[in-house]
């Protein structure tokens, strides 16, 4: 390997230091303080928090949509939030993936997925509809194609979401609770999906996805995301491998592992 | 018997109290006044940035939007605005006949009226309250729902400027179809107006009418309804998407919201239409 492109491998995806998360409603609240944490490019993190704890506004603000109360957060050598239109290419490379998809509701689930390509991207119409294609198959969601959001089941909203966020081909993914409300099929797909991901999926060329997602119950991701952290009031706490998450004497940790 | 003063007058301290009250009351209304108005330009800026700097970006996808919009806030009220320009015309020509029929002069002032009370004053104001009524609550509903379901994030996640998407669209939708729809709504009212003089017996000839309407015209007619219509779209979208979209919102929030929407719009075109009045009296 060139000596840049090591360089770049040892980039971290995501770096915080001191960060506090603001609440989206109301940012006079916080929701966590002095977070120092780092996520390397390949790794899949599973940060686990009971309900209302404030998982959605951490993932937004690492996500760039809420800015830091405070500290100082940067995805792959980049400080963020990035709003400029001149960053706006690097911004691009992080994918996030809402609590119930949250699709544009005057928008087919088509025309969600094909949103972002036809807004950043210059390819001709006839590559956007290969892609969106392509993205509809994977994610088995053909089907509801030119259905509008509200006639289609939330399990399948989510994965709507999912492919819309793939669609730019991002480096790292941020996900919202993803199995929040599943089935078990719905669960045993995303699980594996987001396996697949992790390896290189040809979706993504091959290039393995950095994966970060919430979950309020721990248990589903043993076996498939390999780092561990948590929510534990306002506190951050990063425990590492499961065996380290399971030798946690944390209550929280235990109730999140136990379900 | 004779009645007996029951009541007696509040002391000094009470009378303190309520004047206290109503003062904080006023005081709370202008700073929230002051509030809005400072939250409402800050908004209008953002826009009238993001329309210049993103003029040429994402065309594919903010074109049709446009269109949409357009066809939203124009050509879909045209019947409406047919029936209220028969209606206008009705009401302006009725009254003003009646009146001057009494000293004789309904046929040499037909015309004259019309120009004053439906070019210069009626027909902008009542196309932008109605198209405030049909598309500007709609509006707020819209954005205020999209705010509460999260596709402002949705948005701001994909990289894509929520201002350039809902907001930038519904300005130039709304700026477009005020103006269209007021043009139609003068027509259409001078058409009917005859029309009603017609049935009215009024001894005066279409030639003449017509006339009447062209010599009571100038260009600053034209140049101030221009701006004025404009000025009344951007109003509108501006405030009513300001309220929907500004500051996050539940779902129990927005019909607040829009009442807020529509008085604040109503208030800023009446405010904006004394301003053209006194453009018009001192030009």
């Amino acid at each position: 390997m060139s000596a840049p492109a090591a360089n770049l491998n040892r980039i971290p995806a995501l770096e915080l230091h001191g960060l506090a998360v603001a609440a989206m409603q109301n940012p006079n609240v916080t929701v966590a303080n002095d977070v120092n944490w780092t996520v390397n490019p390949g790794e899949f993190w599973v940060v686990g928090a009971p309900q209302q704890s404030g998982k959605s506004d951490f993932l937004m603000t690492l996500g760039g949509i809420i800015s830091p109360a405070a500290g100082d957060l940067s995805f792959l050598g980049e400080p963020m939030p990035i709003f400029e239109e001149s960053r706006m290419a690097h911004r691009l490379k992080l994918g996030v993936v809402f609590d119930g998809g949250q699709l544009l509701g005057s928008l087919t689930v088509a025309e969600n997925i094909a949103l972002p390509l036809r807004y950043h991207s210059r390819t001709s119409a006839q590559e956007i509809t290969t892609r969106v294609t392509e993205l509809l198959d994977l994610t088995e969601l053909t089907p509801w194609a030119n259905r509008t959001p509200v006639n289609v089941a939330r399990s399948w909203r989510q994965r709507a979401g999912l492919a819309r966020a793939l669609a730019l081909a991002p480096e790292v993914l941020l996900l919202d609770s993803p199995l929040t409300g599943l089935d078990v099929r719905h669960a045993t797909w995303w699980l594996g999906f987001l396996g697949g991901l992790t390896r290189g999926h040809p979706i993504l060329g091959e290039k393995p996805l950095t994966l970060v997602v919430t979950a309020d119950d721990l248990r589903p991701w043993r076996g498939h995301a390999n780092r561990v952290a948590c929510l534990k009031g306002k506190h951050f706490l990063v425990l590492g491998d499961w065996a380290a998450a399971a030798a946690s004497q944390e209550s929280v940790v235990k109730s999140l592992l136990q379900g | 018997m004779p009645e007996v003063e029951t009541t007696a007058p509040a002391p000094p301290q009470a009378r303190t109290g309520f004047a206290r009250f109503y003062a904080g009351r006023i005081g709370h209304r202008v700073f929230a006044l002051l509030l809005a108005l400072h939250g409402v330009g800050a908004f209008a800026l953002i826009t009238f940035g993001v329309i210049l700097r993103k003029f040429s970006v994402a065309r594919s996808v903010v074109r049709p939007l446009v269109g949409r919009e357009i066809s939203r806030a124009g050509v879909k009220l045209v019947p409406m605005f047919l029936f209220a320009a028969v209606a206008l015309g009705f009401l302006v020509i009725g009254q003003t006949v009646s009146l001057l029929t009494r000293v004789g002069a309904a046929n040499n002032y037909l015309g004259s009226i019309m120009v004053l009370v439906v070019v210069r004053e009626l027909g902008p104001l009542l196309t932008a309250f109605l198209v405030l009524a049909r598309v500007g609550t709609a509006n707020v509903v819209e954005l205020g729902t999209a705010r509460a379901l999260g596709e402002v994030e949705a948005l701001e996640a994909l990289g894509i400027d929520p201002v350039h998407y809902f907001v930038v669209p519904r300005v130039i939708g709304m700026a477009v179809g005020i103006f269209s729809l007021t043009i139609y709504l003068i027509l259409g009212t001078l058409g009917s107006g005859y029309l009603w003089a017609f049935v009215q017996d009024v001894p005066i000839q279409p030639g003449d009418y017509f006339n009447q309407l062209a010599g009571a015209l100038s260009y600053l007619d034209f140049v101030l309804l221009a701006l004025k219509t404009i000025a009344f779209g951007f109003i509108i979208a501006i405030v009513t998407c300001y309220h929907g979209l500004a500051q996050p919102l539940q779902l129990d929030q927005i019909s607040r919201a829009t009442v807020r929407a529509v008085a604040q719009s109503v208030i800023a075109c009446i405010l904006l239409d004394s301003l053209f009045i006194i453009i018009y009296l001192t030009v």
